[in-house]
């Protein structure tokens, strides 16, 4: 079977249904979804939709109530903790709106941290930690803590982070929610420049209809279902706008 | 993997330096007390021991029964039927006694030139000096042919030198002893307090003989003392002498003795149970502070594991299986424990160092309380960073991340 044939997503009939004390909150209502290697995908939904049901389900820390998620043609519905623990390692790579880094950590040690779990011995790590940092142009960073960076450059290490285990799966929620729009604009930049990849797959979970429009496929959710799936039509290009000076920065640009 | 994880905790106790040793100080605290203790108890017990060393090597005393008459029983000793022939007759007979002497004393003044002074007057024979644990350190010991003659020659301790002397040296003098001369013919190496605080340098040994005729005019003697061949005969001597006695004496069988066999074994196990307890009771105090010790990780732990929740919740969405947040957590209150455990051990070797020197005791290190507290600690370290570990371990990563 090559790569292409297999979906990276396949979420058949998938419900999740969350139980505390006598409340029952039905948050997915049988949700099927297919994307395909080298997609880029933007969820979309009102707070209260189950997107962030979906997130959590597509990124194997939750897992379903019902129906079944194959990840990279496998069945993960079903796993264990430790188990989705090692998927999560091994093929998920996560952006977080808010960043998440280590803050006492630099940012090459953060981007080493799931080699780390992998078990990658410390040159290895240091090494491919180098080759991410660079790939989001942020080489020269690499002892700085966060602290020290601009939110935009955090976004880039916590992105250089997803991508050092060359995962299956970029899954970022809520990317830009923190930042400024030039540094938003910047981050679906890096997005769109790593989907250039076909072995790039983004999932993006967004509530804002302008950054979805940097994907080129758009699913809206509504009260735990899919209710619209399409191509996202006039799609942005990140690049053109900020060649266009659109979002002209002084500052960053004597910066940079 | 491991190393990493030992890397990430000691980063993680590095960065709070404070808090770090102020809860490694309760274990310091617990295990110097331990150590500190166990061996005050030790030093205390060493002491005893050597203080019943000093009375007599492996001595067993015989004392006579209590005379009966009409009713009325006379205190132990002054039952009439031991002999010196008695204590000769153990001495050929029983393979485990080494040495024995007839003892008997009295009460004596003493008099040398316008100095008097009362004493115990110890009428012995001339094993006396390796029975009793004594050395000569001026003249000599009186001999054989003095206990058959019933010689008028006496050896006196240095409490009694030094009160009819004063500076003088007493070898070849002739004291008064009862208003009749006796020579002096050795000085007794000053051996200080007993045990029970007798003064044991307050005293003049002569022969037996000589106290039993020119001092007291009897022909029984009160007691004898014997040494076992070794510390571990003292029990099989303890009953030859018995049987050799209860024959000699013909007693019949369910008669009860007429005498009385001490074993100074006895005495000194009985001590040494004493201070034994005393050590265990210490220990067990300072056992306590250890506790505390632990249970201080154990809150400095759980504070950290709510604090870093974030972390733990970063850490699981990267690939952190549950375990290795476990072990990381483990580590750090481990190596609180073992730290703590060592700077411990080397705070307690130095409170025992200066507690024996204050005592003026043995110093008595025990290699067990160091290793065992050494392993104790790391334990606390496991025992009471398990909880904490595993509440880490066992955080929803969904939850974890949207901790604030």
């Amino acid at each position: 079977m090559s790569a292409e044939a297999k979906p990276v997503i396949e979420l058949a009939n998938v419900h999740r249904i969350y139980e505390t004390g006598s409340i029952r909150v039905h948050a997915l209502r049988g949700v099927s979804l297919h994307v395909g290697r080298g997609e880029f995908v933007a969820i979309m939904g009102a707070s209260g939709s189950g997107k962030s049901t979906l997130m959590n389900l597509l990124g194997c820390l939750d897992h379903p109530t019902r129906g079944t998620y194959h990840l990279d043609g496998i069945d993960v519905s079903g796993l264990s903790r430790d188990q989705r623990a090692d998927v999560r390692n091994r093929k998920i790579g996560f952006v977080f709106q808010s960043f998440n880094l280590l803050s006492r950590a630099t940012a090459l040690e953060n981007v080493e941290l799931p080699l780390i779990y992998a078990g990658i011995p410390a040159a290895e790590r240091r090494r491919r930690g180098r080759q991410a940092l660079a790939a989001v142009g942020l080489a020269s960073k690499e002892n700085s803590h966060p602290n020290q960076l601009s939110g935009g450059q955090q976004q880039r290490v916590a992105i250089a982070r997803a991508l050092v285990n060359h995962p299956s799966l970029l899954l970022a929620d809520e990317p830009t929610g923190n930042l400024d729009s030039r540094a938003s604009v910047e981050i679906m930049e890096l997005f769109q420049l790593l989907n250039r990849n076909p072995d790039n797959t983004v999932v993006l979970v967004t509530h804002e209809p302008d950054i979805a429009q940097f994907a080129r496929r758009v699913v809206v959710m509504k009260d735990g279902r899919i209710i619209l799936d399409q191509p996202v039509r006039q799609r942005r290009d990140a690049r053109v706008e900020l060649a266009s000076s659109l979002y002209e920065n002084p500052l960053e640009v004597t910066l940079s | 993997m491991t190393l990493d994880l030992i890397r990430i905790a000691l980063r993680a106790l590095a960065r709070n330096k404070v808090r770090s040793a102020l809860t490694m100080l309760g274990i310091i605290i617990g295990v110097a007390s331990v150590i500190a203790m166990v061996s005050l108890g030790q030093g205390a017990q060493r002491q005893v021991q050597s203080q019943i060393a000093s009375m007599g090597s492996n001595l067993l005393v015989v004392m006579a029964g209590s005379q009966k008459s009409g009713g009325f029983r006379g205190g132990l000793g002054t039952n009439t039927t031991l002999t010196p022939e008695d204590v000769e007759a153990v001495l050929r007979e029983a393979p485990a006694v080494a040495a024995a002497t007839p003892t008997v004393s009295t009460a004596v003044p003493l008099v040398f030139g316008n100095q008097n002074w009362t004493t115990r007057a110890e009428g012995a024979n001339a094993a006396y000096l390796s029975i009793r644990d004594r050395a000569i350190a001026d003249g000599e010991f009186f001999t054989a042919a003095d206990v058959r003659a019933a010689a008028r020659v006496v050896v006196i301790g240095q409490t009694v030198a030094n009160q009819l002397f004063a500076g003088l040296s007493p070898v070849g003098r002739t004291i008064r002893v009862r208003n009749l001369p006796f020579r002096v013919v050795g000085v007794l190496v000053a051996k200080g307090q007993s045990q029970f605080g007798q003064d044991q340098d307050d005293i003049v040994i002569m022969p037996y003989t000589t106290v039993m005729k020119k001092l007291l005019a009897i022909t029984y003697i009160p007691s004898a003392s014997f040494s076992a061949v070794s510390g571990a005969a003292t029990n099989e001597a303890q009953k030859e002498i018995a049987a050799i006695l209860r024959q000699r004496h013909n007693l019949r069988p369910g008669q009860d003795d007429d005498f009385t066999v001490r074993n100074l074994t006895d005495v000194a196990e009985a001590a040494e149970q004493s201070s034994k307890v005393m050590t265990m009771l210490l220990a067990g105090i300072a056992a306590v502070s250890l506790l505390v010790g632990g249970i201080g990780i154990m809150n400095i732990m759980l504070v950290s594991v709510t604090e870093r929740t974030r972390e733990i919740g970063i850490r699981m969405a990267v690939g952190a299986r549950s375990r290795h947040v476990q072990y990381q957590f483990l580590i750090e209150s481990v190596v609180l424990g073992l730290t703590g455990g060592v700077l411990g051990i080397l705070t307690g070797v130095g409170a025992s160092f200066a507690l024996s020197h204050f005592f003026e005791w043995p110093q008595l290190i025990s290699t067990a309380a160091v290793f065992g507290s050494a392993i104790f600690s790391m334990a606390i370290g496991v025992f009471f960073g398990y909880y904490p570990a595993r509440k880490a371990a066992a955080l929803d990563p969904i939850e974890a991340l949207r901790f604030e």
